[in-house]
């Protein structure tokens, strides 16, 4: 990395990020907006945010959201780990061609089909096993996990294909053995991956919307289903508080997620 | 009373391919052995089988009188330094050393002791805090090294172990090594494909080929008494010269090479019963052991030839030069004296050897 960036380089980066920033900046700027209005400046004032704190309906929602995405990425990773490990560690096994179609194709499904699908699977499991009783929490988190898993399975395989096998088999060779080798060598190496993998999963059940609409119920409203729905009707200089909250929850655990990456990992070579 | 470490017949095959071919060795009980072949010559595959992460087709691996079928890699008597070393990456120095050793039930201050004789061993002291990436590749070394000798292995494998480090660095690590060796009478057993680590480090070498031991000896022995063409042609340089043998007594033959050249059977006299006149053969003769000179003396032995190439190496120069025949031979000549004036490209002169340091291969 020598040398200067060229003037035209340096614009198009200027453009590219000033795209992607300036309306986040501008929303963070308006919720400290004293007026009701959004977009004409009245003074500063925090007011917004005290009152975020008191709208039941929003705190709930939140909540709710965050327990969904908690359980929902944890489930993903888990099942997202074990995917990785089959395709890194048993080769050439039988199914593995369309197991890796099956894992992949959630990638790329539009998400109102994976909705959709969902749904009518909840229905058709409700009216013959009689379970999931009404859709709710538990469907919502069970569909996250599904497409996560997916966002899973690929984070952690990059991973774990540059992991060194020697290192496994040094731990056996120095007497240690299954499952003691996976959580005292294999686990703690792929860590950061495993950490990544479950902070993507967490983002995308946390803001996502269409998913969720079709498996939710009455009373399940997540934080981006109560949002979208109180937009329709204006946005309140409150929606800005709040997002300004989600985008400062967003950015202090991405530097968390590289940070901890970054001591974990320590200087390769 | 049985060798300590002893290989019979053990083959293995992966599919279609015979990886290790019905080889037997024995190792004894203290002893610093090294496997020495080129990549593929299976040699990877017998140290994979001895540590127990691969299961032999055939054969037995006995070591200290134990048959180790099925006995499972945490459960032998052997450990292994890892060519890339395979530190545990989220480990400090002494947990590195330590995981062996808490896995044998050690704890508290009799493990804390433990490590830090090894620590001690290795030349590391007061660097059980460090985590492998803080090292340097020599430190890191000395660190697999600690990790695998913590167990007290009966048998230590050593898979290249010098190849990742610099050129400096390795030549103070091999003596280093074989100073702990001898001092903790540990077999090791060292797999490389490097013959300078393989006859610095080793006591004996066994050349691997194919799957099978093609000559084991001492790396002296190696040098100068090779069994065949293949071994004389893998360790270091030689020329070789091919013919039928026209006289042939119990000191010494001759072949009808242009021109004929004599060689000494003395090393060799079990040779001269199996040789007669008509018998094609190969002889062998090493650079250093060839003179070269602008005038004749007269001398056995002496061939008129013309400098092909040469490459000037300061303690030393290698020479390429061919007779009138058509004849290579390679050669080294050590620069003694400064003002030395060596033959040049194109210069016309003589060679000429000993007849007992004629290599004859049957």
């Amino acid at each position: 990395m020598t040398g200067r960036i060229s003037l035209p380089v340096m614009c198009l980066g200027i453009l590219g990020f000033g795209i992607l920033y300036v309306p986040m900046a501008v929303m963070i700027v308006f919720s400290f907006n004293a007026g009701k209005l959004v977009s004409v400046w009245s003074g500063f004032s925090a007011k917004w945010y005290a009152s975020l704190l008191t709208n039941e309906q929003l705190l709930n929602a939140f909540g709710l959201s965050l327990f969904i995405a908690f359980w929902a990425a944890t489930i993903a990773t888990f099942f997202g780990m074990l995917i990785a490990i089959a395709f890194v560690r048993f080769g050439d096994f039988r199914g593995r061609l369309a197991l890796s179609g099956l894992s992949s194709a959630p990638l790329v499904m539009p998400e109102v089909v994976t909705g959709l699908s969902l749904l009518l699977l909840f229905i058709g499991m409700e009216s013959v096993l009689g379970w999931p009783a009404g859709r709710g929490v538990d469907t919502i988190i069970i569909a996250h996990a599904t497409f996560g898993m997916c966002f899973a399975a690929v984070v952690i395989q990059a991973r774990l294909r540059d992991f060194d096998q020697a290192i496994e088999e040094a731990a056996y060779d120095l007497g240690a053995r299954q499952p003691f080798v996976f959580f005292s060598v294999t686990l703690p190496v792929i860590l950061p991956a495993v950490i990544a993998a479950w902070l993507l999963a967490f983002t995308l059940s946390f803001d996502d919307l269409v998913i969720a609409s079709f498996v939710s119920g009455p009373g399940s409203s997540t934080l981006p289903i109560l949002v979208f729905s109180k937009v329709r009707l204006g946005v309140t200089p409150e929606i800005n508080a709040l997002a300004s909250v989600m985008i400062s929850i967003v950015t202090v655990s991405v530097i968390m997620a590289a940070y901890v990456m970054r001591r974990r990992l320590g200087k390769t070579g | 009373m049985a060798p300590f470490i002893r290989l019979t017949a053990l083959t293995k095959r992966f599919d279609e391919v015979v990886a290790v071919d019905n080889l037997s060795l024995d190792i004894e009980k203290g002893e610093l052995f090294c496997l020495l072949g080129a990549s593929g010559c299976g040699k990877s595959t017998l140290l994979r089988m001895l540590a127990g992460f691969e299961q032999p087709s055939a054969g037995r691996i006995e070591i200290d009188g134990q048959n180790m079928a099925g006995v499972a890699p945490a459960d032998r008597p052997v450990n292994i330094m890892f060519q890339n070393y395979a530190l545990f990456p989220h480990m400090s120095v002494a947990g590195n050393i330590g995981y062996g050793l808490r896995r044998a039930g050690m704890r508290g201050a009799a493990l804390g002791e433990r490590i830090d004789a090894l620590l001690k061993l290795v030349r590391l002291s007061g660097y059980g805090g460090r985590k492998p990436h803080q090292l340097s590749g020599g430190q890191r070394q000395r660190v697999a090294l600690a990790r695998a000798l913590a167990r007290q292995p009966k048998l230590l494998l050593l898979d290249e172990p010098l190849a990742a480090l610099d050129k400096k660095l390795r030549e103070d690590t091999q003596f280093e090594l074989v100073d702990i060796q001898e001092k903790l009478d540990t077999t090791f057993m060292v797999v490389t494909h490097d013959q300078e680590e393989a006859m610095t480090l080793a006591g004996r070498i066994g050349i691997m080929d194919q799957g099978q031991l093609v000559q084991v000896d001492t790396p002296r022995t190696l040098y100068e008494s090779p069994k065949n063409v293949f071994v004389a042609d893998f360790l270091g340089m030689i020329s070789f010269v091919e013919g039928r043998v026209t006289k042939c007594t119990k000191t010494g033959l001759v072949i009808d090479s242009q021109p004929p050249i004599t060689a000494a059977l003395d090393q060799q006299r079990g040779l001269a019963s199996q040789l007669q006149a008509g018998d094609k053969i190969t002889l062998a003769i090493r650079p250093e052991k060839i003179n070269l000179s602008a005038t004749a003396k007269g001398a056995v032995n002496e061939i008129p030839i013309v400098v092909e190439d040469l490459a000037y190496l300061g303690v030393a120069s290698n020479y390429r030069v061919k007779t009138a025949q058509g004849q290579m031979f390679k050669l080294q000549q050590q620069q003694n004296r400064r003002a030395d004036k060596p033959p040049e490209w194109g210069d016309a002169g003589f060679i000429q050897f000993d007849p007992a340091d004629v290599i004859v291969l049957s």
